[in-house]
């Protein structure tokens, strides 16, 4: 091969290289779109989990949304306290008020509690175990225990303990709602830390046959109905539900008859890592 | 029209009919109690029009259709109304059911003629009947049959398919039906042509049914065009889609209807059971199960009434062995597992198998070899590999987007599979998930 060759073509494979980067530099300067300087020092204050508590697609829509005042920093329920303060400092806004949230399970029937009918083989899924006719659990409603919620959960804030119910730890919990989704059986809600009162059931049934396939299940006995302020608890279908517009009204003694303690008043954590038996709870 | 052009792909299971195959229909004594969901069909759940205390006879109607896809119930013994409540249902749920308490000493003679004569009703009113009486699909999926007895005005339906394939392993329900009620089927056969307007029926039974294919044959009335189709056995032959592929060539598209190929599918025991209510003026209140399955003592054909229980049922057949591990509803490729024994024969209730210890086995699994089996087995042409993946880490969208829909779990895939992965579940899961996400988005 003659140097000519190799200089010609390094020179049009050169010249074309250079046409094009002209191109790219006056395009890059002409087509460019303006972005606040602000977006990028908030989003890398956010968590950056893009957990989708707030509603919003990640964590970057949700700088755009702050900067642009659609959403209080507050809402970010990721954050500590402190970062919030961080970021509407450095944007001059307030911080807003916090609600903390935590996801709270609807069910307490444990393996200690609630029988089981029929043994479960198969995919290790709470969603695949009741697309095929439930886990074996005499209860149709309740807890699978196959930990669909805690293999989804972004924060490590799910584990079950060890009565194959999901413990919800309250300093990682973010609210994000993924628990909400995964669970087949709508087990799971979000709500404000403050609401201490909650019916951990779901069970449609009434009386012995509730209690019979659940020790903990409400039978609707409607005893928490007559103590609580009036229209704070209703009994919906065979199952005490709590009104939460008028959850200022709850006090803890509403529990005190439960005969199953499915009504519960909740601070901190909902059950124990390690459940000895029910009967030191109830004690 | 080409007859019998086969399917590609599909599995060939041991078909383990011979417990029950030659073993006549027995009819069951009353049980105690029935009970009878008001779901009992698809589409919306009937209205209840009993109450708690009220005496019903044989036949009446306690439960109303609420819509056009729906069908009533009706009251499969005389007795009273114990409750209107919740109880185990065969898909795994607690479902409203009417709780009838059988009367001990009556005869169980149901009103006369609750379903008119056949004989000189239109078509309009033959559909009216048929959904008065509450006939639905009896091959498992319980679609009401005067939805499909009505097809709309612009579908140009010109062949009626009598499906009496039957390729689940040890269900005979059908084959029974046919070998024993030639006549029904044929009756019921004609009933549907001039309902739906078509000239021609085929009537495509498995190879592994002689007798009733011999049967059959034998009492073709002559007025009417109906050929009987013998067909290879093969799984899943009796599915819609692949058995119309099977008969006529066509293939349905995803996400239509037979009726857009020109056809309708009706299961024969079905059809058996329309020519039954015309002919004994009974509304749906009774249907044929095998109860079969290494576990049952005495493996029969029964006529079951509709909302007996499992326990009775099981009873009825002498019991179970010792080492009896699962029971199923339907058969063992799509059959439902049951955990409660206390669950109704429904109408879709096709047959109940006992599995013991030796047919459970569970063998580990292993991490898919990319062998491609599932591909040559899955007779709707998806890739049960990819899907199975897909399932694994929970990316159901994309599921839906490589054709979970055409999916009906028919159990192939995982029958195949050498690593024993349990696609099939996956596969419903996936379904389930979609489902779930759907409803939250409307």
């Amino acid at each position: 091969m003659s140097p000519e060759t190799i200089l010609g073509s390094m020179a049009i494979l050169g010249g074309v290289g250079l046409t094009f980067g002209v191109l790219i530099a006056l395009a890059h300067r002409k087509l460019a779109v303006w972005e606040d300087p602000r977006l990028d020092v908030v989003a890398d204050m956010l968590p950056g989990t893009n957990c989708g508590a707030c509603g919003l697609g990640g964590c970057r829509a949700f700088a755009e949304a702050t900067i642009k005042g659609d959403i209080e920093p507050a809402k970010c329920t990721t954050m500590g306290q402190e970062e919030r303060h961080d970021v509407a400092q450095f944007l001059g806004i307030e911080a807003g008020e916090a609600v903390a949230l935590v996801a709270r399970l609807l069910c307490a029937g444990g393996s200690d509690v609630a029988p089981r009918k029929a043994d479960y083989f198969g995919v290790e899924s709470c969603g695949a175990a009741v697309a095929v006719g439930g886990g074996g659990k005499a209860c149709a409603w309740g807890c699978v225990g196959l930990a669909d919620c805690a293999v989804v959960c972004d924060f490590d804030a799910i584990y079950m303990n060890d009565v194959d119910l999901p413990v919800v730890d309250l300093d990682n919990c973010t609210a994000c709602g993924d628990c909400v989704d995964a669970c087949p059986l709508d087990l799971f809600v979000i709500m404000p830390v403050e609401h201490h009162l909650l019916v951990q059931c779901r069970n449609l049934l009434e009386g012995d046959a509730a209690t019979d396939v659940c020790s903990v299940a409400c039978n609707a006995c409607e005893r928490c109905v007559m103590d609580a302020a009036p229209g704070l608890i209703e009994m919906q279908s065979g199952l005490a539900v709590v009104d939460y517009d008028k959850i200022d009204l709850a006090e803890p003694a509403v529990i005190d008859r439960c005969p199953t303690r499915s009504i519960v008043w909740v601070e901190g954590a909902q059950f124990p890592l390690e459940r000895e038996t029910l009967e030191s709870m109830v004690a | 029209m080409i007859l019998r052009s086969g399917f590609r792909h599909g599995v060939h299971p041991a078909d383990s009919k011979h417990l029950t195959e030659n073993v006549p229909i027995r009819r069951m004594g009353f049980p105690t109690e029935v009970v009878l969901p008001l779901r009992q069909h698809a589409g919306k759940p009937a209205r209840v029009l009993v109450a708690r205390g009220d005496k019903v006879e044989r036949g009446d109607k306690i439960a109303a259709a609420d819509g056009f896809i729906s069908a009533p119930v009706h009251a499969s013994a005389t007795g009273t109304v114990a409750g209107v409540e919740l109880w185990p249902h065969p898909d795994g749920s607690m479902a409203e059911v009417v709780r009838v308490t059988v009367e001990r000493y009556s005869p169980q003679i149901p009103r006369p003629r609750l379903v008119p004569r056949w004989e000189g009703l239109s078509p309009e009113e033959v559909v009216k009947a048929v959904q008065e009486a509450g006939v639905v699909g009896l091959g498992g999926a319980a679609f009401p049959t005067h939805v499909k007895l009505s097809p709309p005005p612009d579908a140009d339906v010109e062949l009626l398919i009598v499906n009496g394939a039957e390729c689940e392993p040890y269900l005979t329900t059908d084959h029974r039906t046919m070998a024993e009620y030639p006549e029904r089927v044929h009756f019921g056969t004609r009933v549907m042509m001039q309902c739906l307007g078509v000239d021609r029926a085929v009537i495509g039974v498995e190879k592994n049914k002689p007798d009733a294919i011999d049967v059959l044959t034998a009492t073709i009335p002559d007025d009417l065009d109906i050929t009987i189709l013998p067909l290879t056995v093969k799984y899943p032959q009796g599915a819609e889609k692949m058995l119309i592929k099977a008969i006529t060539g066509r293939e349905v598209p995803s996400g239509k209807l037979p009726m857009h190929v020109g056809v309708i599918v009706q299961n024969a025991g079905s059809i058996a059971t329309i020519a039954e209510v015309f002919e004994t003026g009974l509304p749906l209140v009774e249907r044929i199960v095998t109860v079969t399955g290494p576990g049952v003592k005495r493996p029969s054909n029964l006529v079951v009434p509709v909302g007996s229980k499992l326990r009775d049922v099981l009873d009825f057949c002498g019991g179970l062995t010792d080492d009896v591990t699962e029971v199923l509803f339907g058969g063992p490729m799509m059959g439902a597992p049951q955990t409660d024994l206390d669950v109704p024969i429904i109408k879709g209730t096709t047959g109940v198998v006992v599995l013991t210890r030796a047919e459970t086995e569970r063998h580990p699994v292993y991490p898919c070899i990319h062998c491609g089996r599932c591909l040559d087995a899955c007779p709707v042409f998806l890739n049960p590999q990819l899907l199975g993946s897909l399932a694994q880490v929970g990316r159901y969208e994309e599921m839906e987007a490589s054709h979970l829909a055409d999916c009906m779990v028919c159990g192939a895939c995982s029958y195949v599979c050498p690593s024993n992965i349990p696609l099939s579940q996956m596969f419903s899961l996936g379904k389930a998930a979609l489902q779930k996400m759907a409803t939250k988005v409307a």
